[in-house]
């Protein structure tokens, strides 16, 4: 991925080179480029003075940012506990099997990762799936096939005239 | 909108809203529409309803309110027609039109949109009706479903803002921390420390500058009402985090919010501009010599945030790593400063307690616990939602009278209260009425006010891995024993939803839990043991089951149990055949299929598909 | 100077110290792991467990990291204090056996048994390598990654850091062995010296002359200088 210095400055800036926003401009620049790159890393490392041990720490400290590039699309499957006793762990086997990966890693072609989260405090409308910020509640191990080719066709469309 | 520049202005502002709310001649259609809510397709119902509403000309008729969560999620999409008070669920935006043409203009009832009782089957045409509603006490969460929460106006029209007017005009800060110490408020979000007594010592304390923090980082899987207040009324909060300040002597705030919640995080963040844009938050607020300022941090996805040290090194930019305390945060908390830090229902219950008075506030709820409390009803039950109830009823009240009993007609086996610190809770101890020591006195704790059902389906070891699985994850690493102990205590409990358990395994559990709640520093490690200690005490026999005899009773620990076809039921269908993944099912049309069970990966598709009772899981 | 009651003894003890510092002022043995005194105080291994307060409301804490504050009351060898602090170590004992700190440990406690799946791994995340980096050497070459139990300790992008200057601090202070060298092949070793640059050793020196207190066991000086360049 192209990273352009002066997108990962603007943010730094945002946040006057502040190190206790560390977390916000984190949360930026995984937002712009959806993993946190190296060389935007670094340049950070030297704007906010702080060392690369204590960046990576917080990095890899939370489970929003990710120093390995995420896919097109973002399956987040929800294991709440509500989600669980309603057969949550059946589907996310079911999109580990369907997408051959397993949670917390992205597809070969680089279409979908596949991550969990604890609760999305959707709980009434278990198990609930989100791709892409699209809630699909309820969802049964026979929905899951129908989601993924939503977006996956979505993708083909567009390729389709190139 | 103008500044408001004193308390008496906000009054008039206020009662010429509460005025104009009241002279409504229209009908008002509120549409549910939080995050649960939209899931299920709440702004399309909307939409479509705001469209024939302008197609037909009906605007000075009918107005269509987008509100936040109702706390029916079950129910979801659901409206309710005022003046009427009619309540309308599971609404289509194929409904909208009906509903226009006959409720609101020819004032009849549409059957099919009405709720009908779980257990008897009746009817029921008012929000007031449902049994869903008669046993709670919505003094938190009712307000939610009056009012837009994009809309300050909205928020006056229903007394906004008035306890600030009050506080700021009539009452000295030691008087505020006076009312709510005598109200008996404790913390919702966790402890239950009591509210007044922290406010207290972080006034007491000298400083040059001192921190209010909103805690919503709601992480207890299984609870969300802090969710749907910064949805539904952000500006209750914000609200309680200014009369906070006011009392304790900060002039700046913190909103930590989890990541996962971009519906509240919008909400929040409109409602500071809002209220800045009115002089309700900002400098000299409505005139006084008071100044406070409110900044949003968002969370980045670590449970242990919700520790309160833990959040404040997070606001600081750094690991979440929680502390040793002392120094408490009221003395020495965000960057050093005292911090006073409150989750988001406490916060909530603040305007209430200055506004109707300590006296009448103290009056509900039991000995120790006072107010109500919101706990969210999900799993294994009818009515899903979030129930605010007095505290000192008993679950069963919750769970059958208000939550309706557990669907399928199967039988109720536990109820998980606070989330992964917490404990499941037997049939046994249904009639308990609930408060701080009562959850804590059975093993379990109040929480954030989460409340799972679980049924004769659910494999309890099983529960307690997931519990495990998680600690594990979201343990911060410091302390041995957390780290190691909620792994290995994991380990064993896989070993035996495994089938390789042994039977001394269970002391060894024992020991381990004992030891990891004792030596951990923090909350998190301190309660990581209830979900196994809780479970070993109340459901013993589902931990023997599978190291003596090799099964699992619920039907869920996939290496103990298999699935078969029962002839008799088989009706050749072809639906599971179709369904499996392996291609472990064979037959025929119209004929009994055979299921390899070789080639079976226990995935439950086929369990799923079958509508003839003909899989069976052993 | 606040009056404090350790093992039912009242003790005088100054503002500002731990409880770890007072009980060693007034030599009570209190084991430790993750401490230092050269080092900040962490609280991490749980060793040096006590319980403190009195009658009903009585807890566990970790002397090292709390504070004393006027009339405390501690007790450092309760049947309550035992026990978590012998199933701290047999935690330890099953994750890194090979550990010759974590095994005398054992024995001193009578710690015999190890219930837990056998590990064999060679670090306890005490942390003592990474305050040893930062505080001592004031290079901050490597820290925490990650959380719960999948919690490590590397350089950034597990890679050398220039920030790295091979000083083997972090070798030297570790109990658990995980950042000794481990040779000229290991493509983990957190330095990578020997695997990067020059060594740091040029010659084999003896036991009484090696920096690292293990002649020859660190592996930087496997090398010959001749193969240095």
């Amino acid at each position: 991925m192209n990273v352009e210095l002066d997108k990962v400055k603007s943010f730094v800036d945002k946040h006057a080179c502040d190190p206790s926003a560390l977390i916000a401009i984190l949360q930026d620049i995984q937002a712009e480029y959806n993993y946190l790159p190296r060389r935007a890393l670094l340049v950070l490392s030297q704007m906010i003075k702080t060392s690369m041990v204590d960046i990576i720490g917080v990095a890899t400290f939370y489970s929003a940012f990710s120093l390995e590039p995420r896919g097109e699309h973002t399956a987040t499957v929800c294991m709440g506990t509500a989600c669980h006793v309603r057969g949550g762990p059946k589907i996310l086997e079911e999109f580990e099997r369907n997408l051959g990966i397993e949670s917390g890693h992205t597809t070969e072609d680089k279409q979908f990762s596949l991550e969990t989260v604890a609760c999305l405090g959707c709980c009434a409308i278990g198990p609930v799936v989100v791709v892409d910020g699209d809630y699909h509640a309820q969802v049964s191990i026979r929905k899951v096939e129908p989601i993924l080719r939503k977006y996956q066709t979505k993708e083909k469309k567009d390729d389709a005239p190139n | 909108m103008h500044q408001i520049k004193s308390p008496q202005e906000l009054r008039e502002a206020a009662a010429e809203q509460k005025r104009q709310r009241e002279a409504q001649q229209k009908a008002v259609l509120t549409v549910s529409a939080g995050t649960c809510g939209q899931a299920r397709g709440s702004l399309d119902v909307i939409e479509s309803l705001r469209k024939i509403v302008k197609e037909q000309s009906l605007e000075d008729r009918v107005e269509v309110k987008l509100t936040g969560c109702h706390g029916f999620c079950e129910a979801e999409p659901n409206i309710i027609i005022q003046p009427q008070n009619i309540f309308y669920q599971h609404v289509k935006p194929n409904d909208a039109a009906q509903i226009i043409e006959d409720t609101i203009l020819n004032n009849q009832i549409i059957e099919k949109l009405l709720y009908k009782e779980p257990t008897s089957g009746k009817e029921a045409i008012k929000e007031e009706d449902i049994s869903f509603y008669t046993k709670q006490n919505r003094l938190v969460l009712g307000d939610n479903a009056l009012i837009e929460p994009t809309q300050l106006n909205e928020y006056f029209s229903i007394g906004g803002y008035l306890a600030l007017a009050q506080v700021l005009e009539d009452m000295e800060p030691e008087e505020v921390i006076t009312s709510i110490l005598d109200a008996g408020l404790r913390g919702r979000g966790g402890a239950g420390f009591p509210t007044g007594r922290k406010w207290k010592l972080t006034r007491t304390v000298e400083a040059d500058k001192k921190y209010i923090i909103c805690n919503a980082d709601e992480g207890d899987p299984g609870a969300y009402m802090d969710r749907s207040l910064m949805e539904g009324n952000p500006h209750r909060v914000l609200e309680g985090m200014i009369i906070g300040g006011y009392a304790i002597g900060a002039d700046e705030g913190f909103v930590y919010i989890r990541d996962e919640y971009p519906l509240a995080l919008k909400h929040i963040t409109r409602a500071i501009e809002q209220a800045e844009e009115a002089g309700v938050l900002g400098e000299n607020i409505l005139g006084s010599s008071f100044s406070f300022k409110v900044n949003i941090v968002k969370g980045a996805g670590a449970f242990v945030c919700g520790e309160e040290t833990a959040l404040m090194r997070s606001i600081e930019g750094k690991v979440g790593e929680p502390r040793q305390r002392p120094p408490f945060p009221a003395v020495s908390g965000l960057w050093k400063r005292p911090t006073n830090i409150n989750n988001v229902e406490t916060w909530a219950n603040v305007p209430l307690i200055i506004l109707r008075g300590a006296q009448w506030y103290s009056e509900i709820g039991t000995e120790g616990s006072k107010g109500t409390k919101i706990f969210s009803l999900v799993g294994k039950i009818n009515n899903t939602g979030l129930v605010e109830v007095p505290m000192g009823i008993t679950l069963r009240e919750i769970i059958y009278d208000i939550g309706g009993g557990i669907p399928g007609g199967k039988q109720f086996k536990a109820v998980q209260t606070g989330g992964p610190s917490g404990g499941c809770l037997p049939a046994e101890k249904l009639d308990l009425p609930i408060d701080y020591e009562s959850l804590t006195q059975a093993g379990s704790i109040m929480g954030s006010g989460g409340m799972i059902v679980m049924d004769e389906d659910t494999c309890m070891v099983d529960v307690s891995k997931y519990f495990l699985n998680f600690l594990r994850d979201e343990s911060c690493g410091k302390c041995l024993s957390c780290r190691e102990g909620t792994q290995r205590m994991w380990e064993v409990v896989s070993d035996i939803c495994d089938g390789n358990g042994k039977e001394s395994d269970i002391q060894l559990l024992e020991e381990l839990a004992v030891a990891v709640k004792d030596a951990s520093m923090c909350g998190l490690g301190q309660t990581a043991a209830n979900p196994v200690l809780s479970t070993l005490r109340y459901f013993r026999e589902e931990y023997d089951a599978p190291i003596k005899d090799q099964r699992c009773p619920a039907g869920v620990c996939k290496a103990l149990i298999s699935y078969s076809i029962v002839a008799e039921n088989c009706t050749g269908c072809m639906a599971c055949l179709k369904a499996c993944p392996e291609g472990a099912i064979t037959g025929v049309l119209k004929e009994v299929h055979v299921l390899n069970q070789e080639k079976c990966i226990k995935c439950g598709a086929c369990f799923e598909v079958c509508k003839f009772d003909a899989i069976k899981i052993e | 100077m606040l009056t404090i009651y350790i093992n039912n003894t009242e003790v005088q003890a100054e503002e500002g110290w731990t409880i770890l510092d007072a009980a060693q002022f007034y030599g009570l043995a209190i084991p430790t792991l993750c401490h230092n005194p050269g080092l900040s105080n962490y609280g991490g291994c749980r060793l040096c467990l006590v319980e403190i307060g009195e009658g009903k409301y009585t807890k566990l804490v970790s002397s090292c990291t709390y504070p004393i504050g006027e009339g405390l009351v501690v007790h450092t060898d309760t049947k309550r204090v035992l026990e978590a602090r012998r199933m701290m170590i047999e935690l330890m004992l099953s994750t890194a056996p090979g550990s010759k700190v974590i095994q005398d440990l054992a024995s001193l406690y009578g710690v015999k048994q190890m219930r837990f799946k056998i590990r064999n791994e060679e670090c306890i995340y005490c942390g003592l390598c990474v305050r040893m980096c930062e505080e001592q050497m004031d290079a901050k070459a490597i820290g925490f990654q990650n959380r719960g139990f999948k919690r490590k300790i590397s350089t950034p992008f597990d890679e050398r850091s220039y920030e790295c200057r091979l000083c083997g601090a972090c070798m030297y202070i570790c109990p658990a062995c995980a950042l000794r060298c481990q040779g000229p092949d290991a493509d983990t070793a957190v330095c990578n010296a020997c695997l990067n640059l020059d060594p740091t050793c040029v010659e084999v020196y003896d036991e009484l002359q090696c920096w690292m207190y293990d002649a020859g066991q660190c592996g930087t000086c496997v090398k010959k200088p001749s193969d240095a360049k």
